[in-house]
């Protein structure tokens, strides 16, 4: 589908262009995070339609590979949906990058079962103890009688990462917690939908943005006895949700020219209504309107 | 093979054109030689270092996370053997059955109908029985044994039945069909019933074409990659209990495809999915050297017999 879509994006790029005065083109190239992929589409679209002398391409592949790419100069914004690492920080100074970093939108991470499942909350730490094979049966949370079946994104994911650090080690960096080895890694958000939908005994995790309305979403709790909450815009905004993460665009130095124009024009009230359609939350109720640079 | 060697010299020069096209398909028949070398070395080149990067004892340990540094291959290996192994079991009785029933049994018409669907069937994109198994297979298997996931070793294994099974007919057909008639005469004449015509006299004298449908099958199914990845469940667990074919499996082609997209170019992870790879065309060599060994015996002793 993605394929698809950039197809078309580079058709109506061409066509555009055929059809107005511009001879060069602008032209952004976008990668990183398949959280973002979307999103980022459909802000591409956008903005093209309204500058149609600017071309921009978009592509997925994960937090890492977009990185990576910035670093070696092949893109120039990079998607991704952690912060850079302080290893790629170094290895982008050494070959003499400053990577700059704008939050573009934040993303809750749903923990989700199946409808019939009568388990409609769970604290931190309990879903910390199912995930690393503490827990196993789903009477021990007030469930039914039955075997967990923890369901996971792969290990290259960015999500599973983000879950990894702030769920199954609870924000302790010096916690050593891994997932149990029978968590089943499923290689895209839709494989750990369907087995959610049919599967009672399932458990998973996904970005907001991709549950679909069937699915039950668990109300999570950062103590035991505090308040439980699900996951919503309005919850992530004021941080009662504990799983929820900014997204981030990278820049190679402070943009200039285009690139500043387009991402002034993201961070823009204009922008951020399509990232509440696409099911995140926006982020321009944490950054005040577009400004000029930093 | 045999045949060249002896003539040449004494022909008359050949022309040019004649001298070009021999060259071409000479150079194409070595091409398939260098080619797996080229292949093999390049594996070897990526995959050795993870021996020094990582002690041999963490290498063949039993826990895969690579993000954090545990890169146990064992729990790799014998999610593929058990995978392969599943899908063997139901796909080379079956496979076979088939191929005698086309060739002995099935009259002229279906015939003619059956072996070019079966062949469609080989033609299918393993991506579009991933989607089966994913949406009826695995939920089917989860209620119908009453197990806590339907993602198992077990679901990956009949969907590489099925990706195995057209090879495994079509090529044990061929082999069927080449026995000279006139066996298949002289045991019915000796007064053998069809059932030990076809079992006795047909399939022993078919029996190195079966054996490499076989092999050919089982090569299909340890490198097959996109439909296991996505019913399997990729959980990296060892899988050597009975019970563990109707539990989750993780195989060495699933790990490479979902991790090497994102692995850092020459970093431990990297040269570790290298060498995975390498276990993969070692295994995959081996089970064709099997092949052909016993394929060869077999064929010398039926020269013994005949001359």
């Amino acid at each position: 589908m993605l394929v698809l879509l950039s197809a078309l994006l580079a058709g109506c790029q061409t066509a555009s262009t055929g059809a107005t005065p511009y001879s060069a083109a602008e032209y952004i190239e976008n990668r990183g995070s398949d959280t973002i992929v979307n999103l980022a589409l459909a802000w591409a679209e956008r903005y093209q339609e309204l500058h149609p002398e600017v071309r921009i391409s978009v592509s997925g592949g994960g937090s890492g590979v977009g990185i990576t790419a910035l670093i070696n100069g092949t893109v120039d914004i990079a998607n991704a949906s952690r912060q850079i690492k302080s290893e790629e920080a170094q290895e982008a100074e050494s070959r003499g990058i400053q990577p700059v970093e704008f939050v573009i939108a934040r993303d809750a991470i749903a923990v989700i079962v199946h409808p019939n499942n009568p388990v409609s909350q769970l604290t931190l730490q309990q879903i910390s103890d199912i995930y690393s094979g503490l827990i196993n049966n789903w009477r021990e949370v007030g469930g039914e009688d039955r075997p967990i079946v923890r369901l996971s994104r792969e290990t290259n994911s960015g999500t599973h990462v983000y879950f990894l650090e702030t769920v199954l080690r609870l924000g302790d960096s010096d916690s050593d917690t891994l997932f149990s080895t029978d968590t089943l890694l499923l290689p895209s958000s839709e494989g750990i939908v369907y087995e959610v939908r049919q599967n009672p005994n399932a458990i998973g995790y996904d970005g907001l943005g991709y549950v679909p309305p069937d699915l039950k979403v668990v109300a999570v709790a950062r103590q035991a006895g505090g308040p439980f909450v699900l996951p919503s815009v309005d919850t992530v905004n004021d941080n009662s949700y504990p799983v929820a993460r900014d997204l981030y665009m990278y820049t190679a130095g402070q943009p200039s020219g285009t690139v500043a124009d387009y991402l002034g024009w993201i961070l823009s009230s204009e922008a951020q209504p399509i990232v509440a359609d696409l099911g995140f939350v926006p982020a321009a109720a944490a950054m005040p309107a577009p400004t000029q640079g930093d | 093979m045999r045949a060249t060697p002896a003539k040449g010299a004494a022909d008359p020069p050949l022309n040019w054109q004649e001298a070009v096209l021999s060259r071409v398909i000479r150079l194409s028949g070595y091409s398939a030689i260098v080619f797996v070398v080229l292949i093999f070395t390049f594996l070897v080149r990526e995959g050795l270092p993870a021996l020094f990067d990582v002690p041999l004892s963490d290498l063949f340990s039993v826990r895969w996370y690579p993000i954090e540094g545990y890169f146990g291959i064992l729990p790799l290996i014998t999610g593929s053997l058990i995978v392969t192994l599943g899908a063997m079991a139901v796909a080379v009785p079956f496979g076979i059955g088939t191929a005698m029933f086309i060739s002995e049994i099935a009259p002229r018409w279906a015939r003619e109908v059956l072996k070019p669907m079966v062949e469609l069937l080989g033609g299918l994109p393993s991506v579009v029985l991933g989607f089966l198994g994913i949406l009826m297979l695995s939920p089917y298997l989860r209620q119908a044994l009453d197990l806590p996931t339907g993602l198992t070793a077990l679901a990956g294994s009949l969907l590489l039945a099925g990706i195995a099974l057209p090879t495994i007919v079509s090529i044990a057909e061929d082999a069927l069909d080449a026995v000279p008639k006139s066996f298949r005469e002289g045991a019915l004449a000796l007064g053998a019933t069809r059932w030990q015509t076809m079992w006795g006299v047909t399939l022993p004298a078919a029996r190195s074409g079966v054996l490499t449908a076989v092999m050919l099958g089982i090569g299909r199914a340890i490198g097959e990659t996109m439909a296991v990845m996505m019913v399997t469940g990729n959980a990296p667990v060892l899988a050597i209990r009975l019970a563990s074919i109707v539990a989750p499996a993780r195989t060495m082609t699933a790990t490479i495809a979902a991790e090497m997209g994102e692995v850092a170019t020459g970093s431990i992870h990297y040269h570790v999915l290298f060498f995975v790879g390498m276990v993969l065309f070692l295994i995959s060599f081996a089970v064709n050297v099997t092949a052909s060994a016993v394929v060869f015996r077999q064929r010398t002793r039926a020269e013994r017999v005949l001359s």
